[in-house]
């Protein structure tokens, strides 16, 4: 039997204006609008936002586990490259 | 007819509106055509059924007899509710399910819109709240009126013969009776006949882009003014009804 749910659409939640959007899972639906509609239903029913990004899973593109050790395992010799000689003011947030 | 009397009515129209399309639209649940709008749907349902609770409750006080939301719904008989035929038309398809969800929703998004300026504060508070759920109902019965009929072949002629079956039911909307008419009066009851034409207009724009078009038939069916219903609410009551009337008062 053929798959009639439509695409999948990954959803992304932004819980109060000024942040940023979080993902917080996917959904299936036909076009943008039925995406957008079944995000609202299924992530956001009982106040936990006030704005929804849906995008196309396909239009993701992801590293993949084999990219691991080249692409996230930095020299820890170049201790220069780490922010760490760097104080965050007091107050800041969202960083 | 006293005020008092038009008003019980009128609460038990519009609740029994709610009640009776949420009770229909609860049986979809488990059965939708995939999980989200079996879940979307459901939700729609939640949405009725807690206006017509609203409304019941209020209709209780209304009346002044010690009835409750419950004891309105689980305790009147058929010919006691004032719901509309098209609320209680079976879920024959999908097709049907969605048809006459937009006709409603496209009803309720202009009468409530005007039920927000009653000059009762109650019904007024009850439409500000359900107005904002009615405006996500159409968003999502209007978009889907498009898809089916702007779809496939096999989509386009389900939902077509669903406009043709039930647009007999939809001449009673506007419907006024002496209950209308008294209440209009005093600012609390909405013009039925002010609201035909925008209602109109916005089933067919939604049509329009659906590629469908208003059916020719002018024939239309009545009788939920007076309580006379099609086959379908006897059955429907009886499903909805029988916990309460097996086992009075349960609680759970």
């Amino acid at each position: 039997m053929s798959d009639t749910q439509g695409a999948v659409w990954e959803v992304f939640v932004q819980s109060k204006p000024g942040q940023a959007h979080k993902h917080c899972g996917s959904v299936h639906a036909h076009d943008k609008e039925m995406a957008l509609q079944n995000a609202r239903d299924l992530y956001t029913r009982r106040s936990e936002g006030t704005n929804i990004w849906v995008v196309l899973a396909d239009a993701i593109v992801a590293s993949s586990p084999e990219d691991v050790a080249s692409f996230f395992e930095p020299a820890n010799d170049k201790v220069y490259r780490h922010p760490t000689f760097y104080h965050v003011p007091e107050g800041i947030t969202h960083m | 007819m006293t005020q008092q009397e038009a008003l019980f009515n009128y609460c038990l129209r519009l609740a029994d509106n709610s009640l009776i399309l949420g009770h229909r639209l609860s049986e979809m649940c488990s059965k939708g055509p995939f999980l989200e709008e079996d879940i979307a749907t459901s939700n729609i349902a939640l949405d009725l059924i807690g206006q017509a609770n609203e409304l019941l409750q209020y209709a209780g006080q209304v009346e002044g007899k010690g009835r409750n939301e419950d004891d309105l719904a689980f305790k009147r008989s058929e010919r006691d509710f004032f719901n509309v035929l098209l609320a209680e038309h079976l879920n024959t398809d999908f097709a049907v399910v969605i048809m006459r969800q937009f006709l409603l929703d496209a009803f309720d998004f202009h009468f409530y819109g005007e039920l927000k300026k009653s000059t009762d504060a109650t019904l007024a508070a009850i439409a500000e709240k359900s107005h904002k759920e009615i405006v996500y109902h159409l968003r999502h019965s209007s978009k889907w009126v498009e898809r089916l009929g702007d779809g496939t072949e096999e989509s386009n002629r389900r939902i077509a013969s669903a406009l043709n079956d039930l647009w007999r039911f939809t001449g009673e909307l506007f419907e006024m009776t002496e209950v209308d008419n008294l209440l209009l009066k005093a600012g609390i009851a909405v013009d039925l006949a002010s609201i035909e034409s925008a209602w109109k207009k916005t089933v067919a724009d939604t049509l329009q882009r659906a590629t469908l078009t208003i059916p020719e038939n002018t024939f239309m069916q009545r009788g939920s003014r007076e309580g006379k219903h099609t086959e379908h609410l006897g059955y429907l009551l009886a499903e909805m009804q029988h916990l309460h009337r097996t086992f009075p008062g349960v609680e759970w």
